[in-house]
């Protein structure tokens, strides 16, 4: 398995002086290659349309990317201890659509009210998948292929043909994804401060830690003492929470919710974490990355129209993407496989 | 990961317990396997009672009560719409059957039959003679399976991922070759055959094509060594390619075959409903998988087989046409594929869960001072791995 980003750097480097040693650790941190596609895609794309840059350009940069980098997070950490959740498009679609149905029913609901119930949607959602995935014991993406289907069968046989658009929901709540602060929608800064939380606990607390050991091996890990099935529930409910939040956010941000909402957007998540470093058999990988893999997907669909591509080449520049975020992680794994076996090879 | 035969070793503990006899005669009682322990089926018994077989008697007793139940059921015209309906599923999961008993998956099938319905369209408008049309459009197919096959056997990248990549890939490519457009235009003989019935039976022509794709991949998995094989890849790599089996090569040609078939269902898909889309079998790919696995095959390899997936595809099929007799919405439906799939990986679960508990009592009872603590955790490890 490949390093992980904060994992200090290799016995080798300890007789190399400090300043090679923290540029290398640079050059082999998992978000460069996602970073580096990052700045040169809004770089050129900048050049050619100077427009694309504008106050109005970023706050739909921003706005486009929000509810996918915080579904991202999400699955990062799912993905980090080797699981992974289909169902977040159909939980996404639930809650979006329990919003619209809230505001409605509800009136003159408070918006802070509607948010936690969102998100405690999206916690018993999750806490199904992890508790089926934890006591059962069967693999994730059996059981989440499974309630991906039913949380849309659910969301299906709730809505019918019904929807709700905008005017059904209060201005306040609205504006929540067009009003600007520093130039930042408000649902930006919230996706911003959800993924500075995720991630100071997956690099800095105990049992953050805990889902990369499990991911890099879980039966390692179950004898060292970690409480696998519990920090793994945990992901899940934390992945429900997240993924209640972007319904939330979804209804705010868009003009309808019904019955589709949301659907399809699993593998567009998933993509979004393995583009942003997050190694597919987990162990590996950083919440920041995946965000800034939602961010380069998404923005790439506004880049090519900045720049006059056909809008049918998108999809496939997409795909190009993720088979290069892969090719990287892969080439990037066997120099450190090479390298720990010289180093090795040296300490005997 | 879990060889069945790891089991039999870990009851009988020779070393530790050879050195406690000489100290206490009582605790070489555990060693002996208990007499009303289970052996395993063997002859008939283990094809009557295996999980195919309960499979398809779930389906025939499915298919007899739609009948008595459902007015309509029991006709022609039924099991026409019904195998129509089915077969796009039907022809994918055999390759995927294969591919999954390797412990790989592969996620861009559907849009491989895309990408393929794309190709027929615009090369069709083009005006090429639809024999060539259908070469090249199955051609494609092919070449998209070997580039999967090339990143995942030959490049060694994990399957799951490279194919949550190609599936954006060969959609967006189905996008690029035919953009918004729809070509509908096909010659009208060709899209009859498709939907055309053997005689009165009401079984769709194509059908024959089908059951030529099946039997072929059951003859290639249950009857050949390359098929013997699959599972021992799906077990464990290592040990296959110890034992001479080429890894990498097999899994390339599956790939190549999951492209294929792919290929062939885009056409079917296409001619069937007379329109090349780009949009066309999307999302189908989680359809397939979840016909697969409730047939039987274990998402981490080495078990499955063919008939128990024809069976499993049949019976989401049957179970999702008669609740569409039966007037319930379609998009409720999907409810039901996605129950059955849940309880058809922990029904097996809880069942061992079951017979460990009663395995556990028994020992308790035969062997008192043996305590229930100590005999549970001896079968633990067992269990936790297979997860």
């Amino acid at each position: 398995m490949t390093t992980a980003p904060t994992r200090p750097p290799g016995t080798a480097e300890h007789t190399v002086s400090a300043v090679p040693s923290r540029l290398g650790a640079l050059l082999r941190l998992r978000e460069l290659p996602v970073t580096v596609a990052l700045i040169a895609l809004v770089t050129i794309t900048t050049v050619v349309n100077p427009l694309f840059l504008s106050p109005q350009g970023v706050k739909d940069l921003l706005l486009n990317a929000t509810i996918v980098i915080i579904l991202a997070a999400g699955q990062a950490l799912v993905i980090i201890t080797r699981n992974v959740d289909l169902s977040v498009g159909s939980v996404l679609g639930l809650v979006a659509f329990g919003t619209g149905t809230l505001f409605v029913t509800v009136p003159g609901i408070p918006i802070v009210v509607v948010f936690l119930v969102g998100m405690l949607l999206g916690a018993l959602l999750g806490a199904i998948n992890g508790l089926l995935v934890t006591v059962a014991k069967v693999p994730a993406l059996v059981i989440t292929l499974g309630t991906l289907y039913i949380y849309r069968g659910l969301n299906n046989a709730w809505a019918g043909g019904t929807q709700y658009f905008a005017g059904d929901r209060p201005d306040a709540f609205g504006a929540l994804s067009v009003d600007t602060v520093l130039g930042f929608p408000l649902i930006t800064l919230i996706a911003i401060v959800v993924v500075v939380i995720v991630a100071v606990y997956l690099a800095g607390t105990r049992a953050g830690r805990d889902l990369y050991a499990i991911g890099s091996d879980p039966d390692a890990a179950k004898l060292f003492g970690i409480p696998v099935s519990r920090r793994v529930f945990l992901a899940f409910l934390t992945n429900g929470v997240l993924a209640g939040l972007a319904g939330v956010l979804y209804a705010s941000r868009f003009n309808s919710v019904g019955a589709t909402t949301g659907s399809g957007l699993e593998l567009a998540v998933v993509a979004a974490a393995v583009v942003g470093g997050v190694a597919i058999f987990g162990g590996s990988g950083s919440v920041v990355g995946a965000a800034m893999g939602a961010l380069l997907l998404t923005t790439i669909t506004s880049a090519l129209t900045a720049l006059r591509v056909d809008k049918f080449w998108q999809e496939a520049i997409v795909g190009v993407l993720i088979l290069s975020a892969i090719i990287i992680d892969r080439i990037a794994s066997v120099r450190t496989a090479r390298k720990l076996r010289i180093s090795e090879a040296r300490n005997v | 990961m879990s060889e069945p035969g790891s089991s039999t070793t870990r009851s009988s503990p020779v070393t530790p317990a050879d050195k406690i006899s000489s100290l206490d005669t009582r605790l070489i009682d555990t060693t002996k396997t208990l007499p009303t322990e289970p052996k395993g089926r063997t002859g008939a018994a283990r094809i009557l009672l295996g999980r195919d077989a309960i499979m398809i008697y779930l389906l025939l007793a499915f298919v007899l009560y739609a009948s008595i139940a459902i007015p309509r059921f029991a006709s022609p015209v039924t099991v026409g719409f019904l195998l129509l309906d089915v077969i796009p599923v039907l022809l994918i999961a055999m390759p995927m059957t294969l591919v999954i008993i390797t412990g790989e998956i592969d996620l861009s099938v559907a849009s491989i039959a895309g990408l393929t319905s794309a190709l027929m369209g615009v090369l069709w408008e083009s005006g090429l003679d639809i024999g060539v049309v259908l070469a090249i459009s199955l051609f494609a197919g092919v070449v998209a399976g070997a580039f999967n096959g090339f990143l995942i056997a030959v490049a060694g990248l994990p399957s799951l991922a490279v194919t949550i990549g190609t599936l954006a890939l060969y959609r967006g490519l189905a996008l690029v070759v035919i953009g918004d457009n729809a070509v509908a235009n096909f010659p009208p003989g060709l899209t009859a055959f498709f939907t055309s019935k053997i005689g009165a039976t009401g079984i769709p022509t194509v059908m024959i094509g089908v059951v030529v794709v099946a039997l072929f991949f059951g003859v290639l998995l249950h009857l050949t060594p390359f098929g013997r094989g699959l599972y021992a890849i799906g077990f464990s790599k290592e040990a296959a390619t110890f034992v001479g089996i080429r890894v990498s090569r097999a899994k390339f040609w599956l790939y190549v075959g999951t492209g294929s078939v792919s290929a062939l269902a885009g056409i079917y898909w296409t001619l069937r409903y007379s329109s090349a889309r780009s949009d066309n079998a999307s999302g189908l790919e989680l359809t397939v998988i979840a016909a697969v696995l409730l047939g039987g095959v274990s998402i981490f390899g080495g078990t499955g087989s063919i008939p128990g997936v024809i069976a499993g595809v049949l019976l989401i099929g049957t179970i999702n046409f008669s609740l569409r007799l039966e007037r319930i919405s379609d998009v409720v439906l999907i409810m039901v594929t996605g129950s059955l799939l849940i309880a058809s990986v922990v029904a097996p679960s809880v069942f061992e869960a079951l017979q460990r508990w009663r395995h556990g009592r028994r020992m308790h009872k035969t062997l008192p001072q043996v305590p229930a603590s100590g005999a549970t955790s001896a079968t633990a490890p067992g269990v936790q791995e297979r997860k």
